[in-house]
């Protein structure tokens, strides 16, 4: 079963089992999808997977209870919805938990977004199975450096996922999804390094494999020769892939639920300068060019175009209905979830307002500067609720606006309150990626940089 | 414990997956069950049940493996999805004849002695109260706390062409508290989440209490601490608190897969020297109550005790059955997956260093300067190179071979081979961590371990000027 219909008709059957004065919400999904992993000239592995689920909350009396399963099988979803009722009746009263309410959704336009592509229905295996191929094989002549890939892998996905409560809110979406990914290997003597390339869409057509083996190689052979360098404060641009999770950081600041809790950074400067004032940050899940665009956020909410900072001033946080209730602010269409959760709060389609500076003459106009092409360790190293920032990171340095020597083994600290501060340029290169965020190169000056 | 499926139903699906050809067909059934509870911001927020269940069938041909999961685990369900995999087995390749069933008969690590479905519900969320009440008992400077129980019962069954025939049932049980302090210097934040494979004993050596004075007491150091120092320096690492780290800059590099890709930095060189003399690394599926501990692995082979270095010679890599068989060896009883849903690959279990001979405490009082690391946070590594970055949750400085001032916003980056080489003394104490290790967009449970023990010199990325 796929047809979004179908979910939501079983999803409103649940919904319709409330008793009393209970609230009662289904979240149903179900999607399938193939996965090609080439080695060698060979297909390593070709998965076909199919999976389904439901998540049931329950309210009564302000009290929630959450249960789940991976099977729409009608006792199975007895067992769900009976699961639900009792762990409500052990949680503690909240005035602001609760289904979301027909007013809640009143008032906005629901966009048109169409992320569906007949198309991938017809997608043969024999034709996932020549892409993966052919991928290893570009990959490999991208560069004479180029000895092995780890892997390339072709994969896709058509999902389809809708919601009911007993209040009267649905609804339903369904998209398809596909990509093409590769790690290589390059080496020179003793030496290796990795890099990875991508190319992801809505349907084939969409995709060019020529991009991730041309990607993947230009990141792997670039870091060839990297050395340690000695510490000292540095000037740093992002390449639009580190933007992105960088981006990812600051909008967790920006969520609701860590703000109601006091776990971010942030949560008592509305209104304030936070950042430089090029800096705006926009989550647009009705703009069709990100890959996180969604018509409804998972409580059935219409999604709409946010604006968190305008101008370096911080205006708005993300939130879901608890956290929309709880705050007062209201719900902003930003929940979030997979079936075996309760509702979170999170961006889908997160970006920067782009400047004009085109990524040549940001790097022109950065001598000194550490172009970084990959942070690591970013979820330890970071802290949102104190803003602490110390990570890894690999890199080259700018000498004459030119990449030129590769760096390794450096760390780089600051704190995310002066990086904001401190972010000096926006390039025009806005890149929409996979992962619900969109990339530009971006310089952040003055940061520790620690090496040999 | 009876089987999930009727053996013969499963031996009827292997028929059907290897009726296109193929030199191995695998049934591997799971059915799961967790529960959970979280409390925060002064009240029991939500409790949570969950229940998965399905099957995963493979088939190798020539050099692809095809396969295919369901959720109906009816004799039609199984039949679609052994067709499925046999289609997408590919491959050029011989034919093979499955042959009968003989019950692998593998000791438990352990015995679980309280199933957690048998507490009452009210009596879990007494722990959570329990936690919140003990970490805001620490000081006044603490603004929230949040708590959570978990726990989760995995029962699996797996059955191949070449007459295996295993089953298993793992229980965990976990409890987590963070807290959030606010100070002079803005907020900070700590938390601790032991984790061990055993039922609801689990609260017989771990209390509530513990793990949220434990939480709280790292959240309120971090108020006191100052930014950490950057350089090369000598870096002690507490007994349990850096068994991830040999973890990842390690124990990947030792995972059979990863090796004959190319992508290991440890490729060629079993029998040579690369750690110290120091240095005896261990991954045992066996190592009783601890979080990776199971009987046998997700390919029905006896989960073991398996020397990877010893005394600082490479002795061995981890196998699962795949890469064992193209080498004409056994598998070490590494092979695992998430789900019924993923392929199995070569995971560690429960990995660590072995203890030596020094004194903890001679082992700071050795060291002039230099940190000592009591927590460590997530870290990466590229399996290629054997750079690693962790971040460090708690730590202090050692001045004068004592230990000082807390410190904050630390990374430790290096080189596993190279910090391998560089661990110049080792205590004979020994405690573990808890985590979920990812590999390839999968996560398992596994357990990291090690003594006390030094870095004779160590990169630390901090923020002191």
């Amino acid at each position: 079963m796929i047809e979004p219909e179908e979910l939501l008709s079983l999803a409103k059957k649940v919904a319709e089992r409330a008793e009393g004065n209970e609230e009662v919400e289904a979240y149903v999904s179900a999607s399938r999808g193939t996965e090609v992993r080439a080695y060698d000239g060979d297909v390593e592995h070709l998965v076909v997977s199919g999976s389904q689920g439901i998540g049931v909350r329950v309210v009564v009396d302000g009290r929630e209870g959450f249960a789940w399963a991976g099977s729409l099988d009608p006792d199975v979803i007895d067992a769900t919805v009976a699961d639900a009722r009792d762990n409500a009746a052990f949680a503690q009263p909240d005035e602001w938990n609760g289904v979301t309410r027909p007013e809640e959704v009143e008032g906005v336009a629901t966009p048109l977004l169409d992320l569906w592509r007949a198309s991938m229905l017809d997608v043969g295996t024999d034709e996932k199975v020549a892409l993966a191929l052919e991928l290893e094989r570009a990959a490999v002549a991208s560069d004479p450096r180029i000895k092995t890939v780890e892997s390339a892998e072709y994969g896709d996905g058509i999902g389809a996922s809708a919601i009911a409560n007993s209040l009267g809110v649905e609804a339903m979406t369904r998209r398809t999804v596909c990509s093409l990914s590769t790690v290589v290997i390059a080496s020179d003597g003793e030496e290796q390094q990795t890099g990875y390339g991508f190319s992801v869409g809505r349907e084939l057509d969409d995709l060019d494999l020529l991009v991730p083996a041309a990607d993947a190689a230009r990141r792997a052979t670039r870091l060839l020769g990297a050395t340690q360098i000695p510490g000292r404060r540095i000037d740093i641009v992002l390449d639009p892939l580190v933007s992105a999770s960088f981006l990812g950081l600051i909008a967790s600041a920006c969520n609701g639920e860590r703000v109601v809790k006091g776990r971010s950074m942030f949560a008592d400067r509305l209104g304030e300068a936070v950042g430089s004032d090029i800096v705006t940050l926009v989550d647009n899940p009705t703009n069709p060019l990100a890959y996180g665009a969604s018509t409804h956020d998972s409580e059935g909410v219409p999604t709409r175009r946010n604006e968190m900072i305008v101008n370096g001033v911080l205006t708005k946080f993300l939130h879901n209905t608890y956290t929309g209730r709880r705050s007062g602010a209201g719900t902003t269409g930003s929940g979030v979830r997979g079936v075996s959760s309760t509702p979170g709060v999170g961006s889908r389609a997160l970006s920067l307002a782009p400047g004009t500076a085109t990524p040549e003459e940001i790097l022109a106009d950065a001598p000194r500067a550490l172009y970084v092409q990959s942070f690591s360790g970013l979820h330890s190293g970071t802290n949102v609720v104190s803003g602490d920032f110390s990570v890894g990171a690999t890199g080259l340095l700018i000498e004459n606006g030119a990449l030129a020597q590769p760096v390794r083994e450096i760390t780089l600290a600051n704190t995310l309150q002066r990086m904001l501060q401190n972010v000096s340029a926006i390039g025009s290169d806005l890149t929409w990626l996979p992962g619900g965020a969109a990339g530009v190169t971006l310089r952040i000056n003055d940061m520790t940089m620690s090496g040999a | 414990m009876p089987d999930l499926v009727d053996p013969e139903l499963l031996r009827r699906t292997i028929d059907t997956a290897l009726r296109h050809g193929g030199e191995f067909a695998e049934v591997f059934v799971e059915d799961r069950r967790s529960a959970g509870g979280s409390f925060d911001d002064g009240a029991v927020e939500s409790l949570s049940s969950g229940r998965d269940r399905g099957a995963g069938i493979r088939v190798v041909r020539g050099e692809t493996t095809g396969f295919a999961h369901t959720s109906d685990l009816s004799e039609a369900g199984l039949a679609e999805a052994a067709a499925a995999a046999s289609a997408a087995a590919r491959g050029g390749g011989g034919t093979v004849e499955a042959r009968p069933f003989a019950r692998v008969d593998a000791p438990r690590p352990h015995e679980i002695e309280v199933a957690p479905e048998s507490i009452p519900k009210a009596e879990k969320v007494a722990l959570l109260e329990r936690a919140d009440a003990a970490a805001r008992e620490a000081g006044s400077a603490i603004r929230q706390v949040s708590a959570g129980f978990a726990e989760g019962r995995r029962r699996i069954m797996v059955a191949n062409s070449d007459g295996v025939l295993a089953g298993d049932e793992t229980v965990r049980t976990r409890f987590t508290v963070n807290v959030v302090a606010e100070g002079d210097t803005g907020f900070q934040t700590g938390s601790e989440a032991p984790g061990y494979a055993v039922g609801w004993e689990y609260f017989d050596t771990v209390t509530p209490e513990s793990v949220a004075r434990t939480a709280a007491t790292r959240a309120l150091t971090l108020l006191d601490a100052v930014p950490a120092p950057s350089g090369k320096l000598p870096v002690v690492l507490k007994r349990g608190a850096g068994g991830v780290l040999f973890h990842e800059a390690c124990g990947h590099g030792l995972e059979a897969d990863l090796v004959s890709k190319h992508a290991s930095v440890f490729e060629g060189k079993v029998g040579e020297q690369v750690a110290s003399e120091l240095v005896t690394i261990v991954d045992d599926g066996l190592l009783a109550r601890q979080w990776g501990a199971s009987a046998i692995d997700d390919e029905g082979m006896p989960a073991a005790r398996n020397v990877l270095i010893e005394h600082g010679i490479l002795t061995d890599y981890m196998w699962d059955l795949l890469r064992a068989r193209r080498a004409g060896r056994a598998s070490s009883g590494n092979g695992r997956r998430q789900t019924y849903a993923d392929l199995p690959m070569v995971r560690m279990t429960n990995t660590y260093l072995e203890a030596g001979d020094d004194d903890p405490e001679d082992i700071i009082a050795g060291t002039e300067y230099g940190l000592y690391c009591v927590q460590l946070g997530g870290g990466q590594v590229n399996t290629t190179t054997g750079d690693f970055v962790f971040g460090v949750t708690e730590a202090y400085l050692i001045e004068g071979g004592r230990i000082t001032k807390p410190v904050r916003a630390a990374q430790l980056i290096g080189n596993g081979p190279e910090t391998l080489k560089l661990i110049d003394a080792v205590g004979n104490d020994f405690d573990t961590w808890a985590g979920t290790c990812g590999k390839d967009g999968q996560g398992v449970p596994v357990s990291a371990g090690q003594p006390t023990l030094r870095v004779r010199e160590l990169t630390v990325g901090g923020t002191a000027a």
